[in-house]
């Protein structure tokens, strides 16, 4: 077995799951002959067929409410947005129709739906292509939100996603679509959603992120373990439903927090994360909780970029910072 | 001189059988044997006693605002009667008529604008979408429903209604234009109301018909008098059988008029010229074939009054066994939003739970 990408365990997650299941379908702009823009469709609708891997007009309401149409009558559609600063369009379709159908129907419909979106910055791209709102969907009942941060996890994480019965935001950090490479077994083999996932166990303070930023993360990990400092890194990898019960269990041991996200600041997931500490594990914290996040303001062009997102450097002066708190 | 070539040409039909007359502009399609004729009378008829009483529920506290569907009974009846039952409806808000023909039913109807969302599932096996609220979204839930049946290659088609409001709306343009693309088995049917709540039609569009809109997508588009239920009846009937036997889709205009307030929260005498209204209330549907069946003496006087007596009796009991429903428990919202509730969602749903 040779190690994949990312963008490819997301291609290996579809092939698969395409194959399994004749009601999963595949579409998008740009998602067929030419196989996605990443490539994470590579090859798919010559393997199933153009009318199970179908380019769609360029439309992104369309693309976000033919999902819900097709899913009423137990399609299973995994609908691509290009970029995530493209889903906007799609929007009402996905808050007002795609989370509410089966609590409007009584449970007689439903939305077994993934929207995938590359989401992130980091790539050199032009405006619009970089920004990370998970948290306007984490904001939504009735949606799921999923962001892997790994091949791994992309190909399970993935799987779980597309057989679920709600529909889900599956958002890829294309800054990593080609960082790594790890061996993905193709054994169809889904990850629990609604989890966490501990990367790394320390005892000193927990780190939580998700997505690209886990990348900085780990490694501010790394060098705090240098200066004699043992980081525990949580990949909250499902932003919704939150599994806070992982968090909160590492933040008894370590009694300190410090959450990563490359979103803006202001009522980003890192804000729910931490007012529920405040509220269930209050007693245990001995200093405040730190964020490092993306800045409040638009998300600048590449040029700046670099000093927008949070970095090592920032990670570790946010955590050394509140070491000193006893 | 610059020389230019004409590459293509268009043209928007319109059709109409029975005019404001009450008169036969020409022969009577096949379907329109006298019994059916009298059963579209009763149909329209029991719409308009449903929706008359709803109002009086909404005005005496039993009701919630409610969009009156009073000029759209031939529009939406006729629609009713021409989907198959195996069809697949997506409806707008104001199809009472069509809704009355489909497993929601008139209870469902009742139980939805009376605020609960159990009146959307009535029927377990029903495959229809619930009403759309926000405008014209449901055309795109259609096309998706139309790629569905096609997938399956089922021969069954979707029927998908819409204001002539909804028509400027972006989904509108998106659905028209896929189901071209993609020759879907899908049937839009405008009730051209002339009314999107206050804004008339000329403030929302330059188009001569919103037929012609089809023509952009490259699909058939054709204007029909949506106050004579014949016509409407004759023509989505014959759309949905092309779309049936795949030969892609429609899109009908029927012409009515809005002769109510938008919704029970509105007031239309603050923008609609009362002489237009009292002009375009002589064209409305019921009276339309009421008087020419019964100048044709196909139904009498007392025959017709029989048979609104009996619609009353029916939305009476209708309406009395709607009133002794009880709501649904503080949890339900908890019950349907996920297949499995969430363990972030425990403690929610049992404080939801506790409260009276």
């Amino acid at each position: 077995m040779s190690a994949i990408t990312l963008v490819e365990a997301v291609n290996q997650a579809l092939a698969y799951e395409l194959n399994a299941d004749e009601n999963v379908v595949v579409f998008g702009e740009d998602v067929g002959t030419n196989g996605g823009v990443f490539r994470a469709t590579d090859n798919l609708a010559a393997q199933f067929g153009n009318n199970r891997v179908m380019d769609t007009p360029l439309a992104e309401s369309m693309i976000a409410g033919m999902a819900v149409g097709m899913a009423s009558q137990g399609i299973r559609p995994v609908a691509e947005f290009q970029f995530m600063g493209f889903i906007y369009p799609g929007f009402n379709q996905i808050v007002s129709h795609a989370s509410r159908l089966r609590n409007r129907t009584r449970g007689r419909l439903s939305c077994p739906i993934v929207y995938r979106a590359p989401y992130g910055g980091g790539i050199h791209a032009p405006e619009h292509h970089s920004e990370s709102t998970e948290a306007l969907f984490a904001h939504i009942p009735g949606l799921r939100v999923v962001i892997p941060s790994s091949p791994l996890q992309a190909y399970g994480l993935l799987l779980a996603s597309i057989r679920n019965n709600d529909p889900v935001i599956f958002l890829e950090p294309k800054r990593i679509y080609r960082l790594v490479k790890q061996e993905v077994p193709n054994n169809g083999e889904a990850l629990p959603l609604d989890r966490c996932y501990t990367l790394r166990e320390g005892t000193d303070v927990t780190l939580v992120s998700w997505g690209a930023m886990l990348h900085e993360t780990q490694q501010a990990a790394i060098e705090l373990d240098k200066q004699g400092i043992s980081a525990e890194v949580i990949d909250v990898a499902t932003i919704k439903p939150l599994d806070i019960q992982t968090i909160i269990n590492s933040v008894e041991k370590t009694s300190r927090c410090v959450i990563i996200h490359e979103a803006a600041r202001c009522c980003g997931v890192g804000a729910e994360i931490a007012a529920q500490l405040c509220e269930y594990a209050f007693d245990c914290l001995s200093a405040p909780i730190a964020r490092v996040t993306g800045y409040d303001t638009i998300m600048p062009y590449y040029q700046l970029e670099k000093s927008y997102l949070p970095s090592v450097q920032k990670i570790i002066d946010a955590t050394l910072n509140i070491m000193e708190t006893v | 001189m610059v020389h230019k070539t004409t590459v293509a040409n268009f043209e928007i039909s319109h059709l109409r059988y029975l005019n404001e007359h009450s008169k036969l502009t020409q022969n009577l399609p096949t379907f329109a044997d006298d019994k059916t004729l009298i059963e579209l009378l009763r149909l329209m008829t029991l719409t308009r006693e449903l929706d008359q009483q709803i109002i009086n529920l909404q005005r005496t506290g039993q009701m919630g605002t409610y969009p009156s569907c009073q000029g759209a009974e031939a529009f939406s009846v006729g629609i009713g009667h021409a989907i198959y039952k195996d069809d697949v409806f997506c409806p707008y808000y104001r199809d009472q008529g069509t809704t009355i023909f489909r497993p929601q039913g008139i209870m469902g109807l009742l139980q939805y604008w009376g605020g609960d969302e159990r009146g959307n599932n009535i029927d377990s096996l029903d495959q229809d979408l619930p009403i759309s609220v926000p405008i014209a979204s449901q055309c795109l839930h259609a096309v998706g429903v139309a790629y569905a049946l096609q997938y399956r290659k089922q021969n069954r088609a979707v029927i998908c209604t819409i204001g002539d409001g909804g028509t400027s709306e972006g989904d509108f343009y998106e659905a028209i234009n896929l189901a071209g693309t993609w020759k879907l088995p899908v049937v839009f049917v405008i009730n051209n109301n002339q009314w999107a709540i206050s804004v008339p039609l000329s403030a929302q569009t330059a188009c001569q018909t919103i037929a012609q809109k089809a023509i952009g997508a490259g699909i058939d588009g054709e204007q029909i008098d949506g106050n004579d239920v014949i016509a409407v009846r004759e023509t989505v009937r014959e759309a949905i059988d092309k779309a049936r036997s795949g030969n892609g889709p429609t899109v009908i205009e029927t012409l009515t008029f809005r002769l109510s307030d938008h919704t029970t929260a509105d007031d239309a005498t603050r923008y609609q010229p009362q002489d237009v209204v009292q002009q375009e209330s002589k064209k409305e549907p019921i009276a339309r074939l009421y008087n020419y069946l019964l100048a044709t003496q196909i139904i009498t006087k007392a025959q017709y009054e029989k048979m609104s007596q009996k619609c009353k009796a029916d939305i009476d009991k209708s309406i009395e066994e709607f009133l002794k429903i009880p709501k649904d428990k503080a949890t339900s919202p908890f019950d349907h939003l996920y297949e499995n509730l969430p363990e972030a969602l425990i403690d929610q749903y049992h404080e939801i739970g506790a409260t009276k």
